[in-house]
């Protein structure tokens, strides 16, 4: 099992999203949040004060997956999320000591086996 | 002239201007929160800009004696635009009024092209369109042209405004083409409280438009006050029971937007109509707009917030409606055809045609010259991070993590040495 982390373009999410969806990853968690990756930065005005924003908005995906999924999910990233210039992420695989479903308490490889999905009433 | 007219139109003024910035928050709320700043510069720019040409040259054409297509320039620099009689009110304030109608009407359009026209471009469109196109235009309604030789009604403008802007509305989003991603992702609004106060706002100003364009406190300026409060209303209420008939829930958004298509609905009938017709108007303005806004977003229009919908087919419906609904009992004079007077309906389609056909064309002109000067779009990439940074180099929603200021003296060099993160809370200047 592994934790893939990736940051990306909060522009590209629809794009990543819409990739993982089909690669049928479906378990995910997103956090909005900002990080400096060696772009340019742009100047910002407002009335007298001029700033250099260093920190740019990006987007924070975790997914826990088993590790013959690893590379299909590290796949789907990379086409939604390149857009070929200078911030557009990284993607980080971390080793995962152990996973617990909450609603289950199944552990490990069957906390991150998908479920089909059902329908709340 | 009359002290109580003059009070009232003063006020009128105001309440019309009121509803530029009003129009801003309700499209700014209705786009995403990165193109936030760059939608409601859209409609405030409009403030200045146009303001002054209409002033310096836009009055004159619309409203100095000409010939039936358009008027001459002997008001130009408000050349004898002073406190001479204009009916009861001086002449001056006549021009100022009918001023804030110039700065709203090119606003109404940014809507079809929110989210990827270039701020520069529709900064220039707007200051040609409003001389070229709303100027001639006002002229022939309101400005002794040909459509009113013709006989065509139109009270405070539901061809003038809002036929006009619609159908420019059209064509631009046509010419500038659609977002990226449109049709691709879904495109949600990002503040609908801002809309709605935007919706409120509007209603409150419309009082102005409407009421105000009776250009005295009397009899008339009562009627189509009454009628800016019932129509909108009955325009809510169909909507909502639309809503609930079709089994769905009644949303913020739809009302909203219905307030607005009610009020444009009664804007050319507002003072020839009893208030039972303004009811019945309201509700059966409601239908085409709600109907056709289901049916465009399903489309490869991308008319990004329903221009052609909302002020278009509403302003159509009104200009008709007012055809009918007319009676010399409240109008003091102009018939429909419920007054036995049915040609009028005629006259109304035809006027509608018009300023379609002609608002179009002059639209589609103006956008393809421009397009040889300057883009109209901005950039893909400008396009996915925003136009408020890309065009104005600001953000609507900024916490000021991050953000370094730059002094002043120091050059470029020594600044990147000595980079010291501004302590910022709320970003505020």
């Amino acid at each position: 099992m592994k934790l893939i982390v990736a940051i990306v373009r909060p522009e590209q999410l629809s794009d990543v999203l819409e990739a993982l969806f089909h690669a049928e990853v479906r378990g995910l968690t997103i956090s909005r949040v900002q990080g400096h990756g060696g772009e340019m930065e742009h100047v910002e005005n407002y009335r007298g004060t001029s700033v250099k924003m260093a920190l740019a908005e990006k987007v924070r995906l975790e997914i826990g997956v088993s590790n013959h999924f690893v590379q299909p999910t590290i796949d789907a990233i990379l086409a939604g999320a390149r857009t070929g210039e200078v911030g557009d992420g990284k993607i980080m695989v971390l080793p995962i000591e152990k996973i617990v479903r909450i609603r289950t308490g199944e552990e490990d490889q069957d906390a991150v086996t998908p479920v089909e999905p059902v329908e709340n009433p | 002239m009359n002290n109580a007219d003059i009070g009232w139109m003063l006020l009128s003024t105001a309440l019309v201007l009121l509803m530029t910035p009003a129009l801003a928050f309700f499209y700014g709320g209705l786009v995403r929160s990165k193109n936030a700043l760059n939608t409601m510069m859209m409609s405030f720019v409009a403030l200045g800009p146009v303001a002054i040409v209409w002033a310096l040259l836009g009055y004159s054409l619309a409203f100095a004696p000409g010939n039936p297509f358009v008027g001459s320039l002997s008001f130009a620099g408000l050349r004898g635009v002073g406190m001479e009689a204009q009916g009861t009110i001086p002449h001056l304030l006549f021009m100022v009024f009918q001023g804030t109608f110039a700065i709203i009407t090119p606003a109404l359009i940014s809507g079809a092209v929110v989210e990827r026209m270039r701020f520069n471009a529709y900064l220039a469109f707007i200051v040609l369109w409003v001389l070229a196109v709303y100027a001639p235009v006002a002229h022939w309604v309101w400005g002794g042209g040909f459509l009113a030789t013709m006989g065509a009604l139109d009270f405070a403008g539901g061809a003038v405004v809002h036929v006009n802007a619609a159908s420019a509305a059209l064509v631009a989003a046509l010419v500038v083409g659609p977002r990226k991603d449109f049709g691709r992702h879904a495109i949600l609004p990002h503040n609908v409280p801002f809309t709605m106060l935007g919706a409120g706002l509007l209603w409150f100003g419309w009082f102005g438009f409407n009421a105000g364009s009776a250009l005295s406190a009397g009899t008339t300026a009562t009627l189509a006050f009454t009628n800016t409060l019932l129509a909108p209303a009955a325009t809510l209420a169909a909507w909502t029971l639309i809503d609930m008939a079709r089994g769905g829930t009644v949303t913020a958004v739809g009302a909203a937007t219905a307030i607005v298509v009610g009020l444009v609905v009664v804007t050319p009938a507002a003072g020839y109509i009893g208030p039972l017709s303004a009811i019945l108007m309201g509700a059966i303005g409601a239908v085409p707009s709600y109907f056709a806004l289901i049916y465009r977003a399903k489309t490869k229009l991308d008319d990004s917030l329903d221009v052609v919908a909302a002020h278009g087919l509403g302003g159509a419906t009104g200009a008709i409606l007012t055809g009918v609904f007319a009676q010399a009992a409240w109008s003091g004079g102009a018939r429909g055809l419920i007054d036995g007077h049915p040609v009028q309906v005629v006259t109304q389609i035809a006027s509608v045609l018009v300023v379609m056909a002609y608002s179009g064309g002059a639209t589609f002109a103006i956008l393809k010259l421009l397009a040889v000067v300057m883009p109209l779009r901005i950039t893909d990439r400008h396009e996915k991070l925003g136009l408020d940074v890309s065009d104005h180099g600001e953000e609507a929603y900024t916490h000021g993590d991050g953000a370094i200021l730059v002094k002043p003296k120091e050059s470029a060099a020594t600044q990147a040495a000595t980079d010291a993160i501004a302590v910022q809370s709320g970003g505020g200047a």
